[in-house]
């Protein structure tokens, strides 16, 4: 289908199904029950962050999975996105399209900007200079460029960026007929209305932000399939294996390295300008190096270098970050209100260390594991199991032939 | 007028005179090969051809065009393709792909942004690989990890890799260092057949008297950064100022 290969295209449907369904995947818990309000994640800011966070992953992916340079300031760019999404709202109007178009050209500048000067380094001096570089953007965006009283506050400061019943919005309205700030819509239709539907004990939730998003999502992980599988894919993954080769092979490496940088700071930025369409609010905090650190963190927690692993990775750690710190000790002690008091109670405060404010250990450990454990990530984890069953499928297959 | 002119090239490294005046013409379709014992500057002659290093003297031209000054991907697209000491192949990519690169690097130049194209379309690149390793006998390993093979096919796909790019200059560094017997034969075998097949002009650089006296047309001896000799592999062997300065120390061969 559409240039892909059979393997890829089944794939592609696999991740489509799950995206699409998602509502009903993450709720199979009836609504109300203990268990709903613990693991079901089938509400629309949740899924959001999944396809979001997934389509940042992913075009990391591009960068760090095939030409294995880590950069380790890629949240720059999600910062970068969301404010030139809410500019967008601001100035223009608020249709998301637009603003994501921007999100993406202005991420795309700075990436080829930032790649320039830090793809003059590789291994760690490159992730140090991009770590310097997205800390400065931070800073910038937090003080010097966000000061609320001088004429040229591009982000607002510490408040963040947001909307204000007297921008200009030429192809919108500054306010509503009613008096409040207008919502971002796709054409017309508002990103955070909903559909509910009641069957039985369970209430499916379909958002238009989160199709929009899970639409966008999908194109994403297409052309990054394409991507992988073209011979530009294959001279990145050359790339990875063997500059001097490449070099002496008559291939320039750099224009493909930072091809590959602004790619996934396009994908970036789209990221930003999505999350800015859900809620049209930007703060520096989305480009601290924490952020940055998580997308490293997400990727290698799915699989780097893989297809699917980022879109895993990106689901896993929002899914855990969001139930963990649901959790607190009241929850904790419905749970173990079957252990005699006193080992209760000791239990909840060991436990109390690992949940709610706590998730980050929690969280922690698991990324150790998985590190330590499946050096593939979770992608890894899956081929072991598929391993196992096909091991079985083979010897059962052997043990006929000789039959024969 | 040879295809690779050196004139009075000169390198210095700190205290170290490591090439002074060295004069070498190749012939188009001949093997040249530059030996010398350990220390005589054959490899940092070798990387001014290549790009790696900048001469502080003299001029290398490459079939009239000087090289100096150019990156060493711009020197291969010239048409000088290298084989190094160690081989140097793309060891995360399997046997066919590694194959691929240089045919794409050679038809489509130093970069080309094709993200959109798709591999599925690319037969002709595909047929010219799996040709080419047909033709070095390695085509039932077109699935392999380059990385698991052994020195001596690693070698052989490095040869072949460059071999693919049709290139009027093989430059060879010490390209059977550290193999195995049998896998110098081999080695000795596919580049004499080379030699005998293609309009190639090769350049090597050699420690083993027996892989150079079964290719070279020509040797240049260099002793301490300064060729000694220049003759026919039959004068080089009895010379007197060759066996004072190398040979006297592997009379065996």
């Amino acid at each position: 289908m559409l240039g892909l290969n059979k393997k890829d295209t089944l794939l592609f449907w696999i991740v489509a199904g799950m995206a699409l369904l998602a509502p009903f995947l993450l709720n199979p818990f009836p609504e109300g029950s203990s268990l709903a309000q613990m693991f079901n994640a089938g509400y629309p800011d949740l899924m959001q962050r999944f396809v979001i966070f997934g389509i940042l992953v992913i075009g990391f992916n591009i960068l760090f999975g095939l030409t294995g340079y880590l950069s380790f300031g890629h949240a720059a760019f999600l910062g970068i996105g969301s404010y030139s999404a809410v500019w967008m709202f601001k100035l223009v109007g608020m249709n998301v399209i637009p603003a994501i178009l921007l999100a993406m050209i202005v991420s795309g500048i700075f990436a080829l900007l930032i790649g320039y000067v830090s793809l003059r380094r590789s291994g760690i001096y490159f992730s140090i200079l991009t770590l310097a570089i997205a800390q400065m953007c931070y800073n910038m965006a937090y003080s010097v460029l966000g000061n609320p009283a001088s004429n040229f506050n591009l982000t607002n400061g510490e408040t963040g960026l947001q909307l204000s019943l007297d921008d200009a919005r030429v192809l919108g309205e500054s306010v509503t007929a009613d008096g409040a700030l207008p919502v971002t819509n796709f054409f017309g239709l508002a990103m955070r209305s909903s559909y509910q539907m009641d069957v039985g004990g369970w209430l499916f939730t379909f958002n238009v932000g989160y199709y929009l998003s899970a639409i966008i999502m999908l194109i994403s992980f297409y052309v990054s399939i394409r991507i992988f599988r073209s011979p530009f894919g294959m001279m990145l993954r050359a790339v990875k294996s063997n500059q001097q080769r490449m070099n002496y092979t008559g291939l320039n490496t750099r224009p493909y390295i930072l091809a590959a940088f602004v790619i996934s700071g396009i994908y970036a930025g789209l990221a930003g300008g999505l999350l800015s369409s859900m809620d049209p609010l930007a703060g520096a905090e989305r480009m601290h190096w924490t952020a940055s650190g998580e997308i490293v963190i997400m990727a290698i927690l799915g699989g780097v270098g893989t297809l699917i692993g980022p879109v895993l990775g990106a689901g896993f750690n929002e899914y855990f970050k969001n139930i963990l710190s649901k959790i607190n000790d009241q929850v904790l002690h419905d749970w173990l209100a079957f252990m005699p008091d006193g080992i209760e109670n000791a239990m909840v405060g060991f436990l109390h260390y690992f949940v709610g404010k706590g998730w980050h250990l929690t969280l922690g450990i698991m990324f150790m594991l998985v590190i330590i454990f499946l050096p593939g990530g979770l992608v890894e984890g899956g081929q072991r199991i598929a391993n196992k069953f096909g091991r079985k499928k083979n010897s059962d297959e052997t043990k006929q032939t000789p039959a024969e | 007028m040879g295809i690779l002119e050196v004139k009075n090239v000169g390198k210095r490294f700190g205290g170290l005179q490591a090439l002074s005046n060295v004069e070498l013409s190749v012939k188009e379709n001949t093997c040249h090969a530059i030996i010398g014992p350990n220390g005589a500057g054959k490899s940092t002659l070798l990387n001014c051809f290549v790009g790696k290093l900048m001469p502080d003297t003299g001029s290398v031209m490459f079939d009239g065009q000087s090289v100096l000054g150019r990156t060493p991907y711009e020197i291969n697209q010239m048409g000088i393709s290298r084989v190094f000491q160690t081989p140097e192949i793309f060891g995360d990519l399997n046997v066919l792909e590694n194959m691929m690169i240089p045919i794409f690097a050679k038809r489509d130049g130093a970069f080309r942004m094709h993200a959109f194209e798709n591999m599925l379309d690319e037969r002709e690149v595909v047929e010219k690989a799996e040709h080419m390793l047909e033709e070095m006998g390695m085509a039932d390993a077109r699935n392999d990890h380059a990385a698991s093979m052994s020195r001596g096919n690693k070698r052989r796909l490095e040869i072949a890799m460059c071999l693919s790019q049709e290139p009027r200059l093989l430059l060879l560094d010490e390209p059977t260092a550290g193999m195995a017997r049998a896998d110098t034969n081999n080695t000795i075998d596919l580049l004499k057949q080379i030699k005998e097949e293609r309009d190639i002009t090769i350049a090597i650089i050699e420690h083993d008297m027996h892989v150079v006296f079964s290719l070279a047309d020509r040797i240049t001896v260099l002793a301490q950064g300064t060729p000694l000799v220049e003759d026919d592999p039959e004068n080089i062997k009895g010379h007197p100022k060759v066996r004072e300065a190398y040979l006297g120390e592997t009379q065996a061969v």
